[in-house]
């Protein structure tokens, strides 16, 4: 039907001329589409970084713009995680803040000076500019028909699934991940069907500067070696896969050791074995192959295939072994808890602790991906008719990714680029079907050769000659409903997309936004407000304490040192924070001394309804103390004797002990009429006596209290405990029980 | 590496019988494996053995056996490379590793290479010529060399 339709119409260089060039204007304005889909946020509210992650993304930005390549690579941060400092160049993946770098000087040099900033915030729209024209290259290596590419390329551009990691303001390595993971699986699928090295050694390039820019590069590497071990099993072993294969090996684990942060990662971890383990069985194939060339016999045949396997075992046996000895490290707890969904909970709480770690819900595959989750079935079943190299490539993919997937919300960002190919293959052969006859022209021509078929073919004789024609649907209603039923789909699809984006994923966490009732917009704006106090109010080098989440905002936007930040790569410092969170203040004013802490902030919604603040994540401080200090922090004392974590009278005393419960509740009672202090988050009725803060004092507290600082006071002058020194300004000064003597001992020294 | 692989040539090639037509082929080592393996056969593992390197220089081109003594010298730097590190240790093992994944590496290059350049191959390389083959392999193997001294430090 293809062949008749290219006859029909646009025949000729003429016809592939005017093809090309809606092919450039779609393709054009598919990219204008998902950049322009990404901006809500920009316009509505400003153009600043969004959530935590991408503020430490951009600091190190701006100190690689600042200071010059070298000096970014050996970068120790000093002010982050306070008393230890962070060795910042290898422990980062650099290619997002590389990228951004270069498109600054780049266009510096084409005298054009744009801010930094509004170069992180655009990269994400950018890209997924760059996403959507990767994805169209790589459908069409799938599929014949010529419309695939170009659905796969605005599915790609605007699915939600995407748009949630890459608005513009995410300044996020997936940002630019994305992009990255589709090319290196185009080049990778142009490697494999042409056998080239030189595809290979792009491939290889690109998965390079995959490794530099995301740690999601390790789906890559173990999703190359499972296709082609699926080829090999399925007995489609070439010698195409072979020099494909072993270029993008030889060269790409080369390439991704050079990142520090990954270093001898690709020989020593369980994650990169999979791909060593296909490098050794493709040369052990390949050998094997050359000389069954040599030899032809059957008997000999057989007994190398018993080799081929016999060597296979034991290097499958080999590794077993080196991994259980301990040479090549086991997988880390955060691949672990891919395979085993409960591991994460039990052992290590902070992993749990993130809500992008938790297992996908039914509805967000909708939300996200809207008609293409089930479009994405029957594309995969597609594949399966027609099964040449490249389509088991999509099968494997929508397998392993499709599990992934399911197990972690934050994975839906790798199913999404499948999930839009396999559903572009499926829409264009349904449209390519039902499309044939649209014009009039082919239309008439294609009654002709029908009727002329159908004349012939009884004549020729034949039952099954003459059914052949009859099968089919030829009726214009017939057809010109199932391809209006397709397009309301897809107007569908392209509104859905829309007000997703709008809505849900639009919101910078940094502002919030609220209605009021006449419909205006009313913004709060805390989070800055009270960063921008630390910032000019406190000295240069005062040290913050705060919950692990706010750590990156703080270096961000407030320029203080930390303890604690978003990367949580010493658990033991974030359980002494939650430590001192968590404890009496007797207990947890030492902890601050020693970490030489000069100001505590904590987030507190209680007053606006904000949900996302401290009390509601405290319970996870004390999960994570209590895996360090079982003896000192107890998860049961803070729930009632029925089992309820409560805020108002039924708290238990060490609920009301706590430091957080007091920073969170101290003279919040001042707020409201006696005896009617509401939490609006809890939705609770406070205890009419406030909290009593005796070793730290408030510093400043934001307009709508959700920030509040307290400062830690310096030691007594006297001497005395700070309890003991508040009570006496107190005025309780207890005369009778100071002329009693106390049982006092001895003093040494 | 030109210049090398033309020495090696001058030193180690067997003598060329030259042949338009290409064979089957096969290498040393393969004989070895065969040897092995054809215990079944009824002809004893030494004439198998003999007939297979027999037939190997009679029917490969010179280029094929250029490379393949390339390649059989990259095995024995690379077992050397290997065996040094096994007795002497692996301290810095980033020199290690990038001088013996520059074997490898360049082993498998030129494995790809052979691969592509095999007149027996030519439907399953439609596409690549001799000369875009031996283009790649310049491609990759610079490539790979500028990873290596990187690496190495």
């Amino acid at each position: 039907m293809t062949v008749t339709t290219e006859n029909s119409y646009l025949t000729g260089a003429k016809g592939r001329n005017t093809r090309g060039l809606l092919r450039l204007v779609i393709l054009c304005t598919i990219a204008a589409a998902a950049v322009s889909s990404r901006l809500f946020s920009v316009i509505r509210f400003e153009s600043i970084i969004h959530e935590f992650d991408p503020w430490f993304n951009f600091r190190a930005t701006k100190y690689l713009v600042a200071n010059g390549f070298y000096d970014f690579w050996d970068w120790f941060d000093d002010r982050t995680w306070h008393p230890l400092g962070r060795v910042t160049g290898g422990t980062l993946y650099p290619g997002l803040m590389v990228t951004s770098g270069a498109i600054y000087h780049t266009l510096k040099a084409l005298t054009l000076p744009v801010d930094i900033r509004n170069i992180c915030v655009l990269l994400a729209p950018g890209f997924s500019g760059l996403t959507a024209f990767a994805t169209y290259l790589f459908t069409n290596e799938m599929s014949s028909t010529p419309s695939a590419g170009l659905l796969a390329s605005i599915f790609m551009g605007i699915a939600p699934g995407y748009i949630s990691r890459s608005v513009a303001g995410s300044y996020d390595n997936e940002a630019i991940a994305i992009f990255l993971l589709v090319f290196t699986f185009y080049l990778w699928i142009k490697a494999i069907k042409l056998g080239s090295a030189f595809w290979g050694a792009l491939c290889a390039l690109f998965y390079g500067y995959m490794v530099s820019a995301w740690g999601g590069y390790v789906f890559i590497t173990n999703l190359i070696p499972l296709h082609v071990f699926v080829l090999v099993c399925m007995g489609r072993f070439s010698s195409r896969v072979y020099v494909s294969y072993c270029t993008w090996y030889a060269l790409g684990t080369l390439a991704s050791m050079q990142i520090p942060f990954v270093g001898f990662l690709p020989i020593r971890s369980s994650e990169h074995m999979s791909a060593l383990g296909v490098f050794g069985l493709l040369q052990l194939i390949g050998f094997v192959e050359f000389v069954r060339a040599g030899v032809p016999s059957k008997q000999f045949q057989t007994l190398l295939r018993g080799f081929v396997v016999l060597v296979f075992s034991v290097a499958l046996g080999g590794l077993v072994l080196l991994t259980v000895s301990g040479v090549i490290a086991p997988w880390t707890g955060r691949f672990y808890s891919l395979w085993d969904t409960g591991y994460a909970k039990i052992h290590i709480p902070i992993i749990a602790s993130v809500s992008e770690h938790q297992p996908t819900a039914w509805p967000a595959f909708f939300f996200d991906l809207n008609l293409l989750i089930w479009l994405f079935p029957a594309g995969v079943y597609l594949c399966f008719l027609k099964l040449t190299d490249e389509q088991v490539f999509v099968v494997v993919y929508s397998i392993l990714a499709s599990y992934f997937s399911g197990v972690m919300v934050r994975l839906m960002l790798t199913l999404t680029p499948i999930v839009c190919v396999t559903a572009a293959m499926v829409l264009s052969t349904i449209l390519e079907t039902y499309l044939s006859m649209k014009s009039p022209k082919s239309d008439a021509e294609f009654v002709a050769t029908e009727a002329a078929a159908t004349k012939n073919a009884p004549a020729k004789g034949g039952l099954r000659s003459m059914r052949n024609p009859l099968v089919g649907i030829y009726t214009v209603v017939s057809k010109s409903t199932v391809v209006g039923a397709m397009t309301l789909y897809l107007l569908v699809f392209v509104l859905h997309c829309t007000w997703v984006t709008s809505n849900a994923y639009s919101s910078p966490s940094v502002v919030l936004a609220s209605k009021l009732p006449d419909g205006s917009q009313h913004i709060i704006d805390d989070y800055r407000e009270a960063y921008q106090w630390l910032r000019q109010n406190t000295k240069e080098d005062a040290k913050i304490m705060s919950w692990w989440d706010y750590g990156y905002q703080i270096g961000g936007m407030a320029d203080r040192p930390t303890l604690v930040d978003n990367n949580t790569w010493n658990n033991t410092h974030i359980a002494t924070v939650g430590k001192a969170m968590s404890s009496s203040e007797e207990v947890s004013y030492p902890i601050m001394r020693q970490h030489e802490v000069d100001y505590v902030l904590v987030v507190f919604g209680g007053l606006l309804g904000y949900s996302g603040d401290d009390i509601n994540k405290f319970l996870w401080m004390v999960r994570i103390a209590e895996g360090i200090w079982p003896e000192e922090v107890k998860e049961r004392d803070f729930f009632t004797p029925r089992g309820e974590y409560k805020i108002d009278h039924e708290a238990t005393d060490t609920m009301k002990n706590s430091l957080m419960y007091k920073m969170s509740y101290y003279n919040y009672n001042g707020l409201f009429p006696p005896g009617q202090a509401q939490d609006r988050v809890r939705g609770a009725r406070l205890p009419d006596v406030g909290p009593v803060l005796n070793s730290i004092e408030e510093a400043y507290t934001s307009e709508n209290w959700i920030i509040r600082i307290y400062k830690v006071k310096d030691l007594d002058n006297v001497g005395r405990e700070h309890g003991a020194a508040a009570s006496f300004e107190r005025g309780n000064k207890k005369k009778k029980a100071a002329k009693k003597r106390g049982p006092k001992v001895l003093r040494v020294e | 590496m030109a210049a090398k692989r033309n020495a090696r040539d001058v030193t180690h090639s067997p003598p060329i019988n030259k042949s338009g037509t290409s064979t089957p082929t096969t290498q040393a080592p393969a004989a070895k494996s065969a040897t092995s393996k054809s215990k079944d056969a009824n002809l004893s593992a030494q004439e198998v053995a003999v007939a297979m390197w027999d037939n190997y220089v009679k029917a490969t081109p010179q280029r094929t056996k250029l490379i393949d003594v390339f390649m059989a010298f990259l095995v024995v730097v690379g077992v050397l490379q290997f065996v040094y590190c096994v007795i002497v240790g692996n301290y810095p093992f980033n020199a290690f590793l990038s001088g013996f994944s520059a074997t490898v590496g360049q082993f498998v290059l030129t494995a790809s290479l052979r691969i592509q350049t095999n007149a027996e191959n030519k439907a399953e390389f439609e596409s690549i010529s001799p000369e875009r083959a031996f283009a790649d392999y310049v491609f990759g193997s610079l490539i790979l060399h500028f990873f290596c001294v990187n690496f190495i430090n």
